[in-house]
């Protein structure tokens, strides 16, 4: 980053946070992912992108199905990694992410599980139909996979934002929607994808979350994971909005409440056990996601508790970006704007605590 | 169609395969009976192309629809699959007296076709536009797992408008897909009139070419032209994708259908019905000269 970029970045921020977008494009960055630093300040070693390439090259060595494509964006999403080991089971199509998809669709309808991976916004926008016709809805195992997403391309702007992808591909039927929490988690997603039936949207960070695993977590494709017990609030979040649920969660413990995380990876079908079961013992259920709240994952979780007949009052909120664009800025800034750092996700849940 | 075990080298049987393209179009007036509402048009235009493929050119077996040597077809211009569920039905995929349901609720034939639902569908079409681009994932599948087969991808003149087609012809030729046909029916009509007042799509020849395939041009009507094309197709090893140009005519076969964009969907009921079955029946006559 120039330094006249950095003369324009919101007031509070700093050099890093504009750092925090220099590997977008390359994989790599200028400042050396072992170097990486979040906004904050603290170690960023969980790159969720980043295992992506390497670890399908490895399942890829035990499983003849696996084959990946891109469309010009093999090294944001590492799937040079796996081009590396694998160069015959990779296939770049260039700047062309419906082609992609189809093609995709042609290979699984051979036998193959193919991982087309692009920007989210490119991925579910641009190749909504795709997905839908030609890989949910003949029941191919395509696995889609829509990287940097949300707003985490900060001030790339709205071209290159993703809140709507969760809202529309969870209205697409035989679309399994999963979002990776962090590096081991999408490790273990990709490992359960290999032999699920349905079409899948995966949904990767941009790379930069810190861990919630510390080794790769054992997970059943729509069932949630608690990460945190508790009984006075239950936090739903899901992909990169776990991390700092947690950490609020621990902030509040601090001051005596005993706040539950479910990790919601899956948002599409929507694990309504989990979501019940919370709603029933800690009687307050805030969700947290780094999409649009129109029909993401807290009105997934609205649905299900309106729905339920559960017979006691539930406190519910819903933290996620409002429905209006985004404005330009690094990602640490906007997720602050938005509430949806730890600081802002604490702030909520004390309000939901009183 | 034969199966893939059986040797190539009898003669083709011409009055079998045109009798067949008559089977094609009147199966499909009966179906579309049943609907009330069908693409009559658009099939027969492709009659002599289903018929020499599925009759004689593919290496099919009815009784393994799935048999991954199999050749694979994406019938990309979806809307014509009223006259290709007969040809499936008559070749033993399944039992005809199931076309009875077509289109009522509940039945596994629609307007457009569903891989999930009829056997010997390699892929379920309606969206215009896509079928290259799964032809392309097929060819490269097959590259993949060293088989032989080949995949043939029939598309319409006027779907060419479609971006994605063109995305899908790039990446064939990149790729090296000498496996993969594109057989277009160029029947020069879309559903608001000629396809060359509503978005031109010639020069087709040059289009495909520059895109790196080769390109044969065919009398998409004329049966041993057809099957000639299909002979002159390289090996499957070879690195450029094939192009099959059929001009053919919109509605080919009914007087009143031909060159119409008044029948892309229509029902025919009562004197016309029977008049038309039995023009069919009665075979191809020459075309009408045109202003």
């Amino acid at each position: 980053m120039s330094d006249q970029d950095t003369t324009t970045l919101p007031e509070g921020t700093t050099d890093t946070d504009a750092q925090d977008q220099s590997d977008i494009f390359n994989g790599t960055g200028q400042a050396g992912l072992r170097n990486a630093r979040s906004s904050d300040g603290n170690d960023v070693r969980a790159i969720p992108a980043f295992v992506f390439g390497e670890e399908l090259a490895d399942l890829a060595d035990v499983d003849p199905r696996v084959v990946v494509l891109t469309a010009d964006l093999a090294r944001a999403n590492r799937a040079v990694d796996f081009a590396e080991r694998h160069p015959d089971r990779f296939f770049n199509v260039g700047i062309a992410e419906k082609n992609m998809i189809t093609v995709a669709a042609g290979l699984a309808s051979c036998g193959y599980v193919p991982f087309a991976a692009t920007f989210a916004s490119f991925a579910a926008l641009l190749g909504c139909e795709q997905i839908r016709t030609d890989c949910a809805y003949p029941q191919m195992p395509v696995r889609v996979v829509g990287h940097h997403s949300g707003i985490s391309m900060g001030f790339y702007g709205t071209s290159h934002h993703s809140p709507e992808d969760l809202g529309i591909m969870r209205t697409i039927a035989d679309l399994t929607v999963v979002c990776a929490t962090d590096a081991q988690h999408l490790r273990a997603l990709l490992r359960a994808s290999l032999d699920h039936p349905a079409a899948m949207y995966l949904r990767l960070g941009r790379g930069r979350d810190r861990d919630v695993y510390d080794e790769v977590p054992e997970l059943t494709i729509g069932k949630a994971i608690t990460v945190r017990p508790g009984k006075d609030l239950t936090i739903i979040a899901t992909g990169s909005e776990v991390e700092p649920s947690l950490r609020a969660a621990e902030s509040l413990a601090a001051e005596g409440h005993d706040v539950s995380v479910l990790d919601m990876f899956t948002i599409s079908p929507l694990d309504t056990e989990a979501v019940l079961s919370a709603a029933a013992r800690t009687g307050a259920v805030l969700t947290v996601e780094e999409a649009n709240v129109t029909n993401g994952l807290g009105t997934a979780v609205a649905e299900c508790l309106f729905q339920s007949g559960l017979g006691q009052p539930v406190r519910f909120r819903k933290l996620g970006i409002p429905d209006a664009y985004v404005p330009v800025g690094p990602p640490a800034a906007l997720y602050a704007h938005y509430g949806l750092d730890a600081a802002g996700i604490t702030k909520t849940a004390k309000e939901m605590l009183r | 169609m034969r199966h893939r075990e059986e040797p190539r080298d009898t003669e083709p049987d011409l009055a079998h395969l045109q009798d067949r393209a008559r089977f094609i179009r009147s199966e499909t007036v009966r179906l579309a009976a049943i609907a009330g509402a069908g693409h009559y048009t658009s099939v027969f235009s492709i009659a002599e192309i289903l018929s020499t493929l599925y009759y004689r050119q593919l290496h099919l077996d009815p009784q393994d629809p799935r048999d991954p040597d199999r050749d694979r077809v994406v019938l990309s211009k979806g809307h014509a699959a009223i006259g290709l569920y007969p040809v499936l039905a008559d070749l033993g995929y399944f039992d005809p007296t199931l076309l009875d349901t077509y289109t009522r609720l509940g039945s596994p034939f629609g307007d457009h076709p569903d891989m999930k639902k009829v056997p010997g569908i390699d892929f379920s079409s309606g969206s215009l536009g896509h079928g290259l681009s799964i032809g392309v994932g097929m060819a490269l599948g097959a590259r993949l797992a060293s088989r032989s087969y080949r995949t043939w991808v029939l598309l319409g003149d006027a779907e060419l408008n479609e971006g994605q087609v063109w995305e899908a012809a790039m990446s064939a030729a990149h790729f090296g897909l000498g496996n993969l046909v594109a057989l277009i029916d160029n029947n020069q009509l879309g559903i608001d009139g000629m396809t060359r007042d509503t978005m031109a799509v010639e020069p087709l020849r040059e289009r495909f070419e520059s895109f790196g395939w080769e390109v044969q041009r065919v009398d998409g009507h004329d049966v041993p032209a057809l099957l000639a094309a299909y002979d002159a197709l390289p090996g499957t090893s070879h690195t450029a994708p094939q192009a099959i140009i059929a001009d053919t005519v919109k509605g080919r076969g009914v007087r009143a259908m031909e060159y119409s964009p008044d029948w892309h969907v229509g029902n025919l009921v009562g004197e016309d019905y029977d008049d038309v079955m039995a023009e069919i029946a009665a075979g191809l006559k020459p075309l009408e000269a045109r202003s």
